[in-house]
């Protein structure tokens, strides 16, 4: 017990916190994107498993890791057209649509990995990411270590929180995707086309949930599992209301559950004389508990689930 | 770029043969996709479409097994579809299945001193109970502080399946195998045998007999009436004076209730114990299942033994031919996309826009 308070531990939990929230604060970004547009993505949580597959799967064989990022990101983006031709085009059930397709690529992704990898009793592992240690600010005691030896990733993470907050808020695009998620009606007659701009969030949606996909293969593990993501896009849509559709907050959101993670993961190592289900719940729970804290206030887009028909 | 060139236009008049006739053609569609898929494998398509049949239907041994799998399908259809008709999304039959189950193993494996006729209804009634109170949090959660559905009953089944794996690898680990799964349930807890030489038990009756109920609830009672209503539009509801976060809950509780009843009959019927995997998806294939029967509890009945055909006959077909039967999780995928494509046409036709 006594190790546990120490500077070190809580570099590590710290480091970790950041980690771990990586994928969170990009699924989250995605969602937010979406959602801004009036369309709730239920893909999500298949979408991250399938371009975590295909980005590992590109490793596997080409043996270059941004090759994977790359082809995560097409993965998303396809599955984001795929939700838009359901929730835009065809205008049918957001939350079937996108249940559809994360029951869809699911299944996809258990196919492939088992008609191309087998099922061999170690599951075959790559080279990864190695964390990228900034020269100098790596140095500065306590904060060196805990923000500037991360993967490229969660650095890339980290940067398009300002970037989204600024296309959302300051960027013309950003005003017709949050009209078009408001009131599409009024949107439609300032002549902004609401079919375009929704297809454009969901397939940005899309991509970034291919990031966040690629960070669990190529960077938190270094194989494939049928679990890797298990449950982090349902932790991001719920973080999509915390966040109150806001990329600033997704950040803030992700960190405390990242840091719920990375701690969960700390006690269980220390070995309490509790199961260690009860710590790999707890993210859930308390996903659960912030969900019912903050959705009395939840302002959601005004036009969500709600597919526009123009007469 | 010329966006959208054609539109969709109201139908006036909706057949109803064409209604009927619709999941019929969203499964063809949808294993033509499926066809697809498994050539891009390197397989031939044929070959494993036809083994999927001939496996689960093409032998009794085979015939049987698919009845043994609809049964919990049935359940965790009927549960998805009662919710959703009242526009409760309860993604969560997989983590109320568990809590089913996991009442009746409790209940089985304490070797009650009672006659089976009553310890059945017995194991029934806790696994019913279980289920239906797993569902009536977030029902709760939903109505009293407006907590989204959806999420809360998806974190809900991995809420559940940590909670059991825990037992199964603590208190409950069996000493003789020392493998993560209860001790086997009393011999008067264990669901009777309906057909010879087969697997097939009471658990068919008792899907079958929900189907029945649930078509008579939603259907001819003021509850139904109610379900209903607040499904197909909540501020009309209220302005009827149906009391809309009552029913959410009562909802949420049966709907709950009988997905638990399906983790009862996994147990008490079929492997008369309590395993980790006892469920390979149930609770999330009963989606596709529900939606596939319309939301009504006889096509239900219907689309839960199409999926049985295809789980069933995957297993067969990985055997045959070399597909894995993860084959059969695409192809619940698809078929649920396909059919949601086509309930468009339901309402609207697409007519070409100049």
């Amino acid at each position: 017990m006594k190790d546990i308070l120490t500077v070190g531990f809580f570099i590590g939990l710290l480091s970790a916190t950041i980690r771990m929230a990586t994928p969170l604060i990009l699924a989250t970004l995605g969602e937010v994107v979406c959602e801004r547009s009036g369309v709730l993505n239920l893909g999500i949580e298949g979408i991250m498993l399938y371009s975590s597959l295909v980005a590992y799967l590109t490793v596997y064989y080409t043996n270059n890791l941004w090759l994977g990022v790359l082809t995560a990101i097409i993965v998303g983006i396809l599955f984001g057209i795929l939700m838009a031709f359901f929730s835009v085009s065809l205008g049918v059930s957001q939350h079937v649509s996108g249940l559809g397709i994360t029951l869809f690529a699911t299944g996809l992704s258990l196919f492939t990995y088992r008609q191309i990898i087998g099922a061999p009793t170690i599951p075959p592992t790559i080279q990864t990411f190695k964390t990228l240690t900034i020269p100098i600010l790596s140095q500065i005691p306590i904060l060196g270590p805990i923000l500037f030896d991360q993967y490229i990733l969660t650095y890339i993470a980290l940067i398009l929180v300002p970037v989204f907050a600024f296309l959302l808020y300051r960027t013309n695009f950003g005003l017709s995707l949050r009209s078009v998620g408001e009131n599409p009606e009024a949107a439609d007659a300032l002549g902004i086309n609401v079919y375009k701009t929704r297809y454009i969030a969901l397939m940005i949606g899309g991509a970034l949930m291919g990031l966040a996909g690629s960070f669990f293969t190529l960077a938190y593990f270094n194989m494939f599992l049928y679990g890797i993501v298990g449950g982090r896009g349902w932790v991001s849509i719920a973080l999509t209301i915390f966040a109150n559709w806001d990329p600033k907050r997704v950040l803030l959101g992700a960190l405390l559950f990242g840091g719920i993670d990375a701690l969960q993961l700390r006690l269980q190592a220390i070995g309490f004389n509790i199961p260690y289900q009860f710590f790999l719940m707890m993210p859930y729970v308390l996903t659960i508990v912030v969900l019912v804290l903050v959705a009395r206030n939840a302002l959601a887009p005004s036009s969500i689930l709600k597919p526009y028909k123009r007469e | 770029m010329p966006f959208p060139k054609f539109r969709l236009v109201k139908r006036e008049k909706i057949s109803p043969t064409f209604r009927i006739f619709l999941p019929f053609i969203a499964i063809g569609v949808s294993f033509i996709f499926s066809s697809i898929i498994i050539l891009l494998a390197g397989k031939n398509p044929i070959t494993a479409i036809y083994s999927i049949f001939y496996g689960a239907l093409g032998t009794r041994l085979g015939f049987l097994e698919t009845i043994v799998k609809a049964i919990p399908l049935i359940l965790t259809g009927i549960a998805v579809a009662l919710a959703f008709t009242g526009k409760f999304w309860n993604i969560g039959a997989e983590g109320q299945f568990y809590a089913g189950a996991l009442a009746a193993t409790y209940v089985g494996i304490s070797y009650l001193n009672l006659p089976n006729f009553l310890y059945i209804p017995l194991l029934l009634l806790v696994g019913f109970i279980a289920g239906g109170l797993w569902a009536l949090l977030p029902g709760f959660l939903k109505t009293y502080l407006k907590a989204d559905d959806v999420v809360t009953t998806l974190l809900l089944n991995y809420i559940m399946i940590y909670f059991v794996t825990a037992i199964l690898e603590g208190p409950w680990r069996d000493p003789e195998t020392m493998w993560p799964q209860s001790i086997r349930i009393s011999e008067n807890a264990i669901f009777p045998k309906l057909i010879e030489r087969s697997r097939v038990h009471f658990g068919l009756i008792i899907s079958i007999l929900s189907v029945i109920a649930v078509y008579i609830l939603i259907k001819y009672t003021k509850l139904g009436f109610s379900i209903r209503a607040t499904g197909a539009n909540p501020k009309a509801s209220n302005f009827l004076g149906i009391d809309i976060k009552k029913t959410i809950l009562i909802t949420s509780i049966i709907s709950g209730g009988i997905a638990g009843l399906a983790g009862v009959g996994e147990v008490a019927g079929l492997h008369y114990r309590l395993t980790e995997n006892i469920s390979p998806g149930y609770g999330y294939t009963g989606i596709v299942v529900a939606m596939l029967g319309g939301l009504n509890p006889f096509g239900v009945l219907l689309s839960a033994f199409f999926f049985a055909i295809i789980i069933t006959g995957a297993q067969y077909m990985s055997r045959a031919t070399g597909v894995t039967m993860f084959m059969a999780d695409v192809i619940q995928g698809i078929t649920l996309l396909v059919l949601l494509a086509m309930l468009i046409f339901y309402e609207y036709e697409i007519r070409r826009v100049e």
